[in-house]
Formats: structure tokens, C-alpha cells, sequence
């Protein structure tokens, strides 16, 4: 059963991931650092907010996981070079830890003081 | 973007994230250093810079979907590594935690790297997958 909620998670963000960079990928690759902030933020909120067990199996290892990557980031970051490359990666992670802990605020926020 | 080549995406991340999934139940990630995820990062970093080494995958673009942001795309995570960096962080272990995400990105790169040496690259490797 979880397997079957992380492989439908993962094919929902997977899915989302290449519409968006389809859409916003060009010499940045616009798209793919949205998605892997936004990602990030989602997975914080989750974990902020305590979701265990089938929720998040779904949306935490699924669709997170599948919305985010990091094998299309390593070979952008190799492409662009060392001087856009070091950017694009530093801003991809920086944003994205960024995000994560501002979901994570929120979702401990959200959770009440027991969490 | 066709529906052919979205659904090819889809399949492909289904199986990747199960993969995963799978790879984080044999070995989970311990307390300290998330070594599984580390090692699903760099392994899915190389097979995706490898791919266009690959004639039957260079010759289809249904197939390259579904390996490339499908199946790759989907068994790497990004969201997954910046929880656990801000969960070092939050145990106040900050060498670890920066060492674990700048290491990531080297390793990572580096074997995108090897691969691009190692493998014949055709001038347009297509759409970021």
C-alpha cells in the first residue's frame, strides 16, 4: 500500500516537474528551480505539521520527492559552468533550505504547541 | 509538451520514487549523515548524464522522457535533502548539515563530470529532464 501511494505521489510530481520546466526552462533553468524550492517548502510544511504514516508516504516521499530533483539540478549546475553554475546551485539550495524552514515554521505553527 | 511524453513522465516517476522509497526501507537514513539519499542523488546524477551515451534511448523521445525526468527525475530528490539539512540544523549540527548538502552538490556534479567524459554527448541533449 505504501508503495503503491508513493509511486502514485510520484508520478502526480513528476509530471508537474517536466510541465513546469517544459514551460520555464530556458538558458536558467527557471522551471526546475521553482519546482525544487516549492518542493522543499511543501515537505517542511508537512513535516512541520506532524503528517505521518499514508499522508505522507503520498505527498511527503511521493510527490514531494517526485516534484523535486536532483539529477536534472547536478547536470544543469555542470552545464551552466563554473561561474553561473555555482550560482544557480548555491540559489537552488539556499532558497530551497530557506523555504523548507519557513514550511516547517508554519507547519509547527499551524500544529499547536504540542508539536 | 504532448500528453504522450507527459504520461512517459508520469510512469517514469512512479517507478523512480518507488525505487526510492524502496532504497530508503533497505537502508534507512540513521540519525546522522543521510547516506541513502546521498547515494540515490549521486547514482541518479550519473545514469541521467549517462543516458545519451544510451542509441535506443537517444532514439526515442518517449523512452528519454520516461527514463530521464520520469524515472530519474523521480528516484533523485531535492526536497528531501533540504529537510534533512534543516533537521541537522535544528539538532544544532551545522557542519554536518552544510557539509552534508555542499557534499551532495560536489559528488553530484562530479559525477555528471565523469559521465559527460566517459560518455559521447550529442550537442542537444534536449529538454532539462
Amino acid at each position: 500500500m505504501t508503495l503503491l501511494l508513493v509511486a502514485l505521489g510520484g508520478a502526480l510530481g513528476s509530471a508537474l516537474r517536466y510541465a513546469a520546466a517544459t514551460a520555464l526552462d530556458a538558458r536558467l533553468p527557471r522551471g526546475t528551480l521553482a519546482v525544487n524550492v516549492a518542493g522543499s517548502a511543501l515537505l517542511g510544511l508537512l513535516v512541520g505539521l506532524g503528517v505521518e504514516d499514508s499522508a505522507y508516504s503520498l505527498l511527503g516521499v511521493g510527490f514531494c520527492g517526485g516534484l523535486t530533483t536532483w539529477s536534472a539540478f547536478a547536470g544543469q549546475t555542470h552545464r551552466l559552468g563554473p561561474r553561473t553554475g555555482t550560482t544557480y546551485a548555491v540559489a537552488t539550495l539556499g532558497l530551497a533550505l530557506a523555504a523548507c524552514a519557513l514550511g516547517f515554521w508554519v507547519g509547527s505553527a499551524g500544529a499547536g504547541p504540542q508539536a | 509538451m504532448s500528453p504522450r511524453l507527459l504520461a512517459a513522465v508520469a510512469a517514469g516517476g512512479a517507478v523512480g520514487a518507488a525505487l526510492r522509497w524502496a532504497c530508503g526501507e533497505a537502508v534507512p537514513d540513521g540519525p546522522g549523515l543521510p547516506a541513502t539519499t546521498l547515494a540515490v542523488n549521486v547514482v541518479g546524477s550519473l545514469l541521467l548524464a549517462l543516458l545519451p551515451a544510451i542509441a535506443v534511448v537517444r532514439r526515442s523521445a518517449t523512452l528519454r522522457a520516461a527514463v530521464g525526468p520520469g524515472l530519474l527525475g523521480g528516484f533523485t530528490t531535492l526536497s528531501a535533502a533540504s529537510e534533512q539539512t534543516r533537521s541537522l540544523l535544528a539538532d544544532g549540527r551545522p557542519a554536518l548539515a552544510l557539509g552534508y548538502l555542499l557534499g551532495t552538490l560536489l559528488a553530484t556534479v562530479a559525477a555528471v563530470a565523469l559521465a559527460t567524459r566517459l560518455a559521447p554527448q550529442p550537442t542537444d541533449a534536449g529538454v532539462a529532464s
